[in-house]
């Protein structure tokens, strides 16, 4: 399964954060500071998956941003990294500049993300039944 | 520009990007939280989903909004979809279930549940599903149990994820969901297609009983997946020309475990794993991640020999795949089936071997482990090479290990005694200050049992130290080989190579040196010490050991000053024994008994891993053995009632076994085993058990913790009274469990030879 997803910056900032095992709040901040800090040093030849204390993380880069998910030692990292690029593709569709848009709109990453992955788990890949709810909710903010 | 309270949280955010410094940033972020906190306690309903989005934003960027978790409960509790979705996200990053304030969200998402728009409803199922206690989730399974049978496939997919997340809270619901599987796989949407095959593997995984009701499933599943492999181009769910990659490992992935040790099942899926195995496409990452999956399931159910020779050659192909990615879960694939398919997996051997120079690391470690798992009798001499030229070059955390498994390689396939001194000698020069400090004993074990190599061993050990004499294993050998065999050394006897010309007093420098050389620790001094001492019996200078022996006799170095006294003593009052007493050392027998020699070092996983490998495997051991082993038990030093074992290193746990004799009752041995730890992680829940013969008794106090910590931070210690009214030879099974980097771990250990006194 999923353990989490985050959403960090170069700097090493994460912007999202989505957990889907119990973590506490307390605690969130210092494992994605060392989550974030195992990825983003690893080199150009490295591999994008990291053994990390008992399960593994999936790492991608695109332009500014690294996507890290946290999975558990039984799941495919293949598959997982298939899926952030799918993950990806989604926001590219919705946003079109997707780095800068998203931090204006943070929420509705979340909407989006929440579609995809429920509980730790794949919901969804389809792309336009991802957005389906996004779309509905954006036209019934615009109608008030 | 300051911060107005009504304007938008996209203003608020353009604003806050604007602050050119940190300072700046939490000016603006305080004058607004203030704002906003005043407009919740005015309970400001327009505002309010505006100002809890602003808060999410302020929370990201890691200020704190815990006041905010009230405001998103009463947006939950309000109609507009619009106020809902902040409020169910607001709950989702702000409380965790240990707020009260949670329990809150319960009668909400009952409604919602029910709510008469799918969105709504698939929003409680989602929170639900994320961040539902055991109390909610018991109170609210009939609901998911209904939705689970809708016909919406929208709701039915979130339903089924949902209904995971309550039976890992609350088991025994499990059987409630049940009926509701019934036709989940007749499904044609693929969002259900997928949740369903994930609330059946998790239904699978935790009861037996389910596993064995839901085998009748396989051959669906295989029709399913083969209509996906066969059904042609699908816009709704293709991935670079291959039809929904991701719900064909789900389904691979269940098959495994239905599959798992039934003979039938794994025969009903046979061809179509064949079939998935031969036909996907490989060029790009999507197949191969099916491909992966596909070869774990192979590996992993009873499947013919033919498929699993096929599983590994794509393994073997995956090696030479450019993108590492491939080739590292390539390597962990391999390295879990090495033990099983052992003769498949030898001819990727070059492959695996050419992995080595690889530039990741995980990858580098991988195929180091597999490389040793691959060493037999018949490569040993090119697989050596190739081992000791990686550890020549590689990182230090890799060159502990790597000097082990060189050492366990050469020992049980050396072709010959002189190659193995030279590949020993090897690892020492070029590694030797990552050596483990049981090679020493080892060692010199080895050393003294190669008889006919003595005069060749001592030489190159002598030139080594000429070079170098920071490497404490390397120079702790090498004074006692000196010590030893000190004679052959200066009377030039060496057959293997050109011996070479040194003096007495050559010699007598070289280990005088190392005794007040910065460099030396003080085990090494007494190695020299001890060294020195022994050289009067071999060699004639006999005034100048006796002038050193007396010096060191007042060393600040307890231990020195207690040995050099001693010898002083030898000298004076007992030169009589002194040729005796410093006789060469006899062959040292190893324990020929059950089960492979003591210096196997298993690391005591449930996964069959790497040094273990008793080859040829004549006996083929269950994927999750457990080695017991026989320890050879030697006496390190006699101290009045004290006795101290050899340590038994396992996986970087050290047990020490400690001997009293101290008490009233003769009968009764009185041992305390010392457990330490040299990894970087704990090992907890370490429980110690052992068992002796019928003819004695045992008792096990308790332990002093259960947590043996990191980097010999402190021990367990434990007592054991063994009740022996027949005065027999002791014998003992050790059982040690513990975790270990999240996973259990298990050891078994016969101890037979305690020294008589101990037991006497």
């Amino acid at each position: 399964m999923i353990k989490f997803l985050l959403m960090v910056n170069k700097q090493g900032q994460t912007r999202l954060s989505k957990y889907y095992e119990q973590v506490d709040i307390e605690k969130r901040p210092s494992l994605e500071t060392d989550v974030v800090k195992r990825c983003l040093s690893r080199k150009k030849e490295e591999c994008s998956f990291v053994e990390y204390k008992d399960f593994k993380l999936v790492y991608r880069q695109y332009a500014a941003l690294f996507i890290v998910v946290g999975i558990s030692d039984t799941e495919n990292e293949l598959s997982i990294y298939e899926l952030v690029h799918n993950f990806v593709e989604v926001l590219d569709k919705y946003f079109s500049r997707v780095v800068t848009q998203i931090m204006f709109n943070l929420d509705k990453v979340h909407i989006i993300i929440d579609e995809i992955i429920q509980n730790g788990h794949i919901v969804e890949t389809n792309k336009n039944r991802i957005l389906a709810p996004l779309l509905a909710l954006d036209k019934m903010a615009e109608a008030h | 520009p300051v911060p107005s309270l009504h304007q938008g949280h996209l203003e608020l955010i353009r604003t806050i990007r604007t602050a050119r410094t940190q300072a700046e940033e939490r000016e603006m972020i305080q004058k607004e939280c203030a704002a906003i906190r005043s407009s919740f306690r005015e309970e400001d309903n327009t505002y309010r989903c505006r100002n809890v989005a602003k808060l999410l934003y302020m929370h990201m960027l890691g200020y704190p909004a815990h006041f905010g978790q009230l405001e998103c409960l009463k947006l939950i509790a309000s109609q507009k979809f619009t106020d809902k979705r902040i409020g169910y996200l607001g709950a989702m990053l702000l409380l965790d279930e240990r707020q009260d304030v949670h329990l809150l969200m319960t009668n909400c998402i009952k409604n919602d549940l029910n709510h008469s728009t799918q969105y709504v409803q698939g929003l409680a199922l989602c929170t639900l599903g994320c961040m539902g206690s055991s109390e909610m989730c018991r109170d609210l399974a009939g609901e998911v149990e209904k939705l689970l049978k809708t016909s919406n496939s929208y709701l039915r997919k979130k339903a089924a994820l949902c209904a995971v997340h309550v039976i890992r809270k609350v088991p025994e619901l499990m059987e409630m969901f049940l009926p509701a599987t019934k036709n989940l796989l007749s499904e044609k949407n693929h969002g259900v297609l997928h949740t369903s095959v994930v609330l059946l593997t998790e239904m699978c995984e935790r009861s037996p009983d389910m596993l064995l009701h839901f085998r009748k499933l396989v051959p669906q599943l295989v029709r399913i997946l083969k209509n996906l492999i066969m059904s042609g181009y699908s816009p709704e769910h293709d991935v670079s020309g291959i039809s929904d990659p991701f719900l064909q490992v789900r389904i691979l992935r269940l098959l495994r475990i239905l599959g798992r040790s039934d003979d039938d099942s794994s025969e009903a899926m046979n061809d179509i794993l064949a079939q998935v195995a031969t036909n996907t496409e490989t060029s790009k990452n999507v197949g191969n991640a099916i491909l992966y999956e596909t070869v774990l399931t192979i590996m992993d159910i009873k499947s013919e020999s033919g498929l699993r020779v096929l599983a590994i050659n794509i393994l073997g192909r995956f090696l030479l795949n450019n993108d590492k990615n491939i080739r590292y879960v390539a390597l962990t694939s391999l390295l879990k089936t090495v033990q099983t398919d052992h003769n498949a997996v030898q001819r990727h051997r070059s492959t695996i071997v050419d992995c080595l120079k690889d530039l990741d690391v995980s990858i580098k470690r991988r195929a180091m482990e597999l490389s040793f798992a691959l060493v037999n009798g018949n490569n040993i001499r090119g697989m050596m090479k190739e081992l000791l030229y990686f550890l020549d070059s590689c990182d230090p955390e890799f060159k502990a290990d790597c000097a082990s498994g060189v050492f366990l390689a050469a020992e049980k396939y050396a072709p010959s005694k002189r190659w193995h001194i030279d590949t020993i000698m090897r690892v020492l020069t070029t590694a030797g200050s990552y050596v483990r400090d049981d090679s020493v004993p080892n060692l010199i074990q080895l050393i003294t049992n190669s008889v006919e190599m003595h005069a060749y061993t001592v030489q190159r050990l002598y030139k080594a130290l000429l070079d170098d004499i920071s490497q404490q294993p390397l120079v702790q050998v090498s004074s006692w080989c000196i010590g030893e065999y000190g004679d052959l050394l200066v009377s030039g006897q060496c057959e293997e190579e050109e011996p070479i010309q040194v003096t007495e007093d050559e010699v007598l420098d070289v280990l005088e040196g190392l005794l007040v050389s910065n460099l030396s620790t003080p085990v090494t001094r007494g190695y020299s010490l001890t060294a020195i001492m022994k050289l009067s019996t071999r060699f004639s200078s006999v005034n100048r050991i006796k002038k050193v022996v007396s010096i060191y006799g007042s060393s600040i170095d307890v231990e020195l000053q207690q040995r050099a006294v001693e010898y002083n003593a030898l000298f004076k009052k007992y030169d009589h024994m002194r040729p005796a007493l410093l006789e060469r050392m006899p062959i040292m027998e190893k324990t020929a008994s059950n089960g492979p020699t003591e210096i196997v070092q298993t690391n005591g996983e449930t996964e069959p891993s790497v040094p273990d490998t008793k080859h040829p495997p004549l006996v083929t051991q269950p994927a999750n053995q457990v080695t017991a082993r026989s320890h050879d038990i030697s006496v390190f030093t006699i101290d009045g009632s004290f006795f101290v074992t050899d340590d038994v290193f396992k996986n970087g746990l050290k047990i020490e076994f400690t001997f009293e004799r101290a008490n009233p009752n003769p009968n009764i041995a009185v041992i305390t085993i010392h457990a330490t730890n040299t990894t970087e992680d704990d090992m907890t829940e370490f429980v110690f058990q052992a068992a002796v013969p019928k003819t004695f008794q045992l008792q096990l106090l308790s332990p002093s913790s259960n947590i043996v910590p990191a980097l010999n931070h402190g021990s367990v210690t434990q007592v054991i009274r063994v009740l022996n009214p027949q005065k027999q030879q002791l014998r003992m099974r050790v059982k040690l469990t513990y975790t270990h980097k999240g996973s259990p771990v298990q050891d078994l250990a016969e101890v037979n030879n305690f020294p008589p006194q101990s037991w006497q």
